[in-house]
């Protein structure tokens, strides 16, 4: 379905995930973290950055990948992103959610 | 004469080894399987062996039985895999040169990972049901068990076979049921994910089924310790689940001779090609089954599926020739839902599963995606055919290695 954020339209899915990274701008990303009330700092966006390496090798993302990231603690991790951080984040960030087979 | 090496004899090197044994000229090429273990386990039993719908005795073989004539078997520990020299260490000082090297030491459950898991109440009120050990002390432990808090516990994705724990919550609802103990068992599955079912379709169509067996769902728990003290699981989010009972899926690793040889991701998981299975860093190295970074299913099917396309590549490579990027994730898993019944599905790296009949189009008689008794028969009848067909290499009549995409339902999927 299209979605107007950030005066572009785009493409999402039923849950509000992007279906096409190429339409996420830091602003698509700034209006999505606004919806999920959270305000994105230099350090959430530190983060982000690390997704967005970690999705251009196709590696999936993980808690335990958060953890060795070397860019933030798990517990900082749910701090900026609260309930269900690996989620939100993703959300924020303009791709797909980390998911299982079924 | 040149020397082709198969590491582990698993699902995935069992299959290899039948395969390729057929395709290679014998005066060319010496085939080699390592592995330290002398039992072959059927896997997918031990989702049964907890609740006495299998014995000890059908979950297990002699693996030199699967071992064609003709092809030699080691049964020692791996020390290392040296690349850079195409050699692998064995105890005792042991050394074996290959041309292609095939790497398919699976993935094993490190409950060291988590703090608390591995302590001193492991397998007297915490167990695992992906080992033999696991399965057989948890069977003990639930024929003596009268009731309680069951907490079936994930800890982190990726974990072989990603609908086991579910099954195993379908069939506890059952087992306590015929034991008429439900009213004392309280189950609950608590999942990383966002829930039980994760994908929509399948969210749709399937969650009527923990609704009706009464089982409740924590979403979202990234466990961070086990208070074994307390008996209750805590999540980085400080969430808190109580216990008497916690049955959990622990973090799955590849083996830790590819941590040894330097080989793994994060997970000890070798970086692989998901379309040809030729591994990133060698092109003399393969990589089949659970032991790669594969963003499919952990399963024996997807291992089959893999199988008969790394024959083909291995020969290829032989040859010259380019390599086919022809593997598309494809898996094929029966689900138990309980009493007697099953479902089954059919899905890939870019389809989820769908709706519709399997294997004929149209016909079935396997549904997909819908629970039937025709589905459970045809999970029992899957372990003669683990046995007698699947990992001697034997083609699975009317099974395509890629998804067939006829006779099923794919207009309806969303996403």
């Amino acid at each position: 379905m299209r979605k107007l954020i950030a005066h572009t339209e785009v493409e999402v899915n039923e849950e509000g995930y992007l279906t096409d990274f190429s339409q996420w701008t830091k602003e698509v990303g700034e209006c999505i973290a606004d919806e999920n009330g959270i305000c994105l700092t230099d350090r959430h966006w530190e983060v982000i950055e690390y997704i967005h390496e970690k999705y251009s090798c196709e590696e999936p993302l993980s808690i335990r990948g958060i953890k060795k990231s070397g860019v933030i603690d798990i517990k900082e991790f749910y701090k900026l992103f609260p309930g269900g951080p690996l989620k939100k984040a993703t959300m924020i960030a303009g791709i797909p959610k980390p998911k299982s087979c079924i | 004469m040149k020397n082709l090496v198969i590491l582990g004899a698993g699902t995935a090197g069992t299959m290899m080894a039948n395969h390729l044994v057929k395709k290679l000229p014998r005066k060319e090429w010496k085939l080699t399987i390592v592995d330290q273990y002398k039992t072959h386990y059927y896997q997918p039993g031990f989702l049964f062996l907890p609740f006495d719908i299998y014995s000890t005795k059908q979950v297990k073989k002699n693996g030199k039985k699967f071992i064609p004539k003709g092809v030699d078997y080691i049964q020692k520990k791996i020390e290392r895999i040296v690349p850079e020299t195409n050699k692998v260490l064995l105890e005792q000082g042991d050394e074996l040169a290959y041309d292609i090297l095939i790497i398919a030491t699976g993935t094993k459950i490190a409950p060291d990972e988590i703090e608390g898991m591995n302590g001193p109440m492991w397998y007297k009120n915490i167990f695992d049901f992906y080992t033999y050990e696991g399965a057989k002390a948890l069977r003990d432990k639930l024929r003596e068990w009268k009731g309680g808090k069951l907490v079936v516990h994930i800890t982190e994705m990726p974990i072989k076979c990603p609908v086991a724990p579910l099954e195993f919550a379908f069939l506890a609802d059952s087992y306590f049921k015929n034991k008429g103990m439900r009213d004392q068992v309280d189950i609950t599955f608590v999942t990383p994910l966002g829930g039980a079912f994760t994908k929509p379709k399948a969210t749709k169509a399937l969650h009527y089924l923990l609704e009706e067996k009464g089982i409740k769902e924590v979403t979202d728990f990234n466990i961070e310790r086990v208070d074994y003290e307390n008996n209750k699981i805590i999540d980085y989010a400080d969430t808190e689940v109580e216990y008497d009972l916690l049955v959990t899926v622990p973090t799955n690793m590849g083996d830790a001779v590819i941590e040894r040889s330097g080989m793994g991701d994060d997970l000890n998981f070798v970086p692989t090609n998901k379309g040809s299975l030729q591994t990133t860093d060698y092109e003399n190295i393969f990589a089949i089954g659970d032991a790669t970074n594969l963003p499919a299913s952990k399963a024996g099917s997807v291992a089959h599926f893999e199988a008969e396309i790394l024959t083909d590549n291995i020969l290829r490579y032989i040859q010259g020739q380019p390599l086919k990027e022809e593997f598309d994730g494809h898996a094929n898993c029966f689900i138990e839902t309980g009493n007697g019944k099953a479902l089954l599905i059919d899905f890939n790296y870019t389809h989820e599963p769908v709706e519709g009949t399997f294997p004929f189009p149209g016909v079935g008689p396997l549904q997909l995606l819908k629970e039937s008794r025709t589905n459970h028969m045809g999970k029992m009848a899957f372990r003669w055919v683990y046995w007698n067909l699947l990992i001697k290499g034997v083609h699975i009549p009317f099974v395509s290695a890629t998804m067939n995409e006829k006779g099923k339902h794919f207009e309806e999927v969303t996403q």
